[in-house]
């Protein structure tokens, strides 16, 4: 079977660096921190009191108040989400086979915020046992694929996909091969997280897993600096509408990028921990060199994981020293997490999205917020530390890590016809 | 109008997103005032919780509109 080409011809996104891409590309390559204090519930007596939230999002704006009360934040950012990458593709109701045309998209962990208050109520009342009717529908991880095909009429393969963290590069995989292999002309395609609430960050603190740097919070997410203490939340949403190259051409839509391959594995080694050699992140890039047909050579570009965990940074790089040899030097590589914080599993699509318009634009995004070498690291290796730099970008590949050993890396490349 | 009669009114304009006018005591929560069967649900769960009471099932499946939401509350709330 000859597989189809796939584009992509739309992205929408509400990130910590601003609630829409253009917003979100300023922040990143004017090197932002997203971080800031927790607004989103009290976090007193937190070890965290800080994180990168989505600012200024006001449901309502958007979304009808009946409605927007039924819908948990994670479901609500991405059908924002996904209005602004319909709206950037040219496409509505009315111009697409919606029986051709279907959602494809991830999440960590989904609606934790209806579930911790739901659960509170219950648990502070007399056990009788009164939950809303809207509790399961609005927590349920999938609800985000269901309704962006209900706010745009999309009949085609709908479901979720779920890799912790690697979620929603997973999901961008998924929908590759399904149009790939001719079964759809368009996925909306992605991911969304939004878990700073009590239950999310006291979760994630108890696991050690969140910088403690409430001081300095701006400059607490440091990937491959020596002082690095762990990653810090965040929270957003990421959509890419992935269309049949032919049926792109045929509309006339404006194409971004072409996805070129993607690849997944496991460590198979513990339920947090990366494994140590890198062994899965190792793995799944070479997966994904081959599934695209290129060479170490023809990547310019890395968006590492690089969550800045002491752990995790290291054994990342050994992995890309593994793969890329030599030409690991001559690449670009980069944390945008320095900046956005660890959207979880809406990180892989946000991160993609860098990608993309690294591609688009010819601009690294930095890794912000480096002050020290590590001498554990290898300091040959150009890190694109705190400010972007100018570089023609031919292919970028975006690596994403679940907890679960979960590893998921896409690659996107110029458009050539 | 009702004390009782006036804080029914309140969860239904605030669940169902209605105007107050629209909230007569004829109006059907499902052909009028656009609830759907989980809506309907959850405003029966919301008289509950206002009035502190337990609304059996098959009493709740009797209450369609506004007139015998009010109705119920006035007979049964404590």
């Amino acid at each position: 079977m000859e597989l189809k080409r796939v584009v992509v011809t739309g992205i929408g996104a509400l990130t910590p660096l601003g609630n829409n891409v253009d917003d979100y590309w300023n922040g990143l390559i004017n090197g932002v921190s997203g971080a800031d204090l927790i607004t989103l519930f009290d976090a007193s007596k937190f070890k965290t009191r800080f994180a990168c939230e989505v600012k200024n999002f006001q449901p309502t704006d958007f979304l009808d108040k009946k409605e927007a009360r039924k819908i948990d934040r994670f479901s609500q950012i991405a059908i924002i989400a996904s209005d602004q990458a319909m709206l950037d593709a040219k496409l509505d109701k009315d111009s697409i086979n919606p029986d051709r045309a279907g959602v494809i998209f991830g999440s960590g962990i989904g609606g934790i915020m209806t579930f911790q208050n739901e659960v509170s109520d219950f648990a502070r009342g007399d056990g009788t046992p009164r939950f809303n009717p809207f509790f399961i529908p609005k927590m349920i991880l999938d609800i985000a694929a269901g309704q962006i095909s209900m706010r745009h009429g999309l009949r085609g393969p709908n479901f979720a996909v779920v890799s912790a963290c690697a979620s929603s590069t997973n999901a961008i995989i998924d929908a590759f091969n399904y149009i790939r292999i001719g079964k759809s002309d368009i996925i909306l395609t992605g991911g969304s997280e939004s878990v700073i609430c009590e239950a999310g960050v006291g979760g994630f603190n108890a696991m050690k897993a969140l910088s403690e740097r409430n001081d300095e919070y701006k400059t607490a997410s440091r990937p491959y600096d020596k002082d690095r203490d762990g990653f810090v939340m965040g929270e957003g949403a990421g959509v890419l509408v992935l269309e049949e190259l032919e049926h792109a051409l045929a509309r006339g839509a404006n194409i971004y990028c072409e996805i070129a391959g993607g690849g997944a594995t496991a460590d198979a080694y513990h339920i947090t921990a990366p494994h140590p050699e890198g062994l899965g992140a190792k793995n799944v890039m070479l997966a994904a060199l081959d599934d695209a047909g290129m060479k170490p050579e023809d990547i310019d570009y890395i968006n590492t994981h690089g969550t800045s965990t002491p752990l995790g940074d290291g054994a990342e790089l050994k992995a890309i020293l593994h793969v890329f040899g030599e030409q690991a030097y001559k690449l670009n590589i980069s944390s945008t997490k320095s900046m956005t914080g660890h959207c979880l599993g809406a990180a892989g699509v946000i991160e993609a999205i860098a990608c993309i318009k690294t591609i688009v634009h010819g601009i690294v995004p930095p890794t912000i917020n480096h002050f020290n070498d590590d001498p554990e690291l290898d300091s040959n290796l150009n890190f694109t530390f705190n400010k972007a730099q100018q570089r023609t970008v031919n292919a970028a590949l975006s690596n994403t890590f679940g907890f679960g050993g979960h590893n998921a890396a896409v690659i996107v490349k110029k458009f050539v016809a | 109008m009702s004390d009782i009669a006036t804080r029914v009114k309140k969860i239904i304009v605030d669940k169902l997103g209605v105007d107050e006018a629209e909230v007569t005591t004829e109006a059907s929560f499902t052909n009028d005032l656009g609830a759907d069967s989980l809506d309907t649900v959850e405003l029966i769960m919301e008289f509950e919780k206002e009035f502190n009471i337990s609304i059996p099932d098959e009493q709740a499946e009797t209450i369609t509109t506004v007139g015998q939401a009010v109705a119920y509350l006035e007979e049964h709330a404590k």
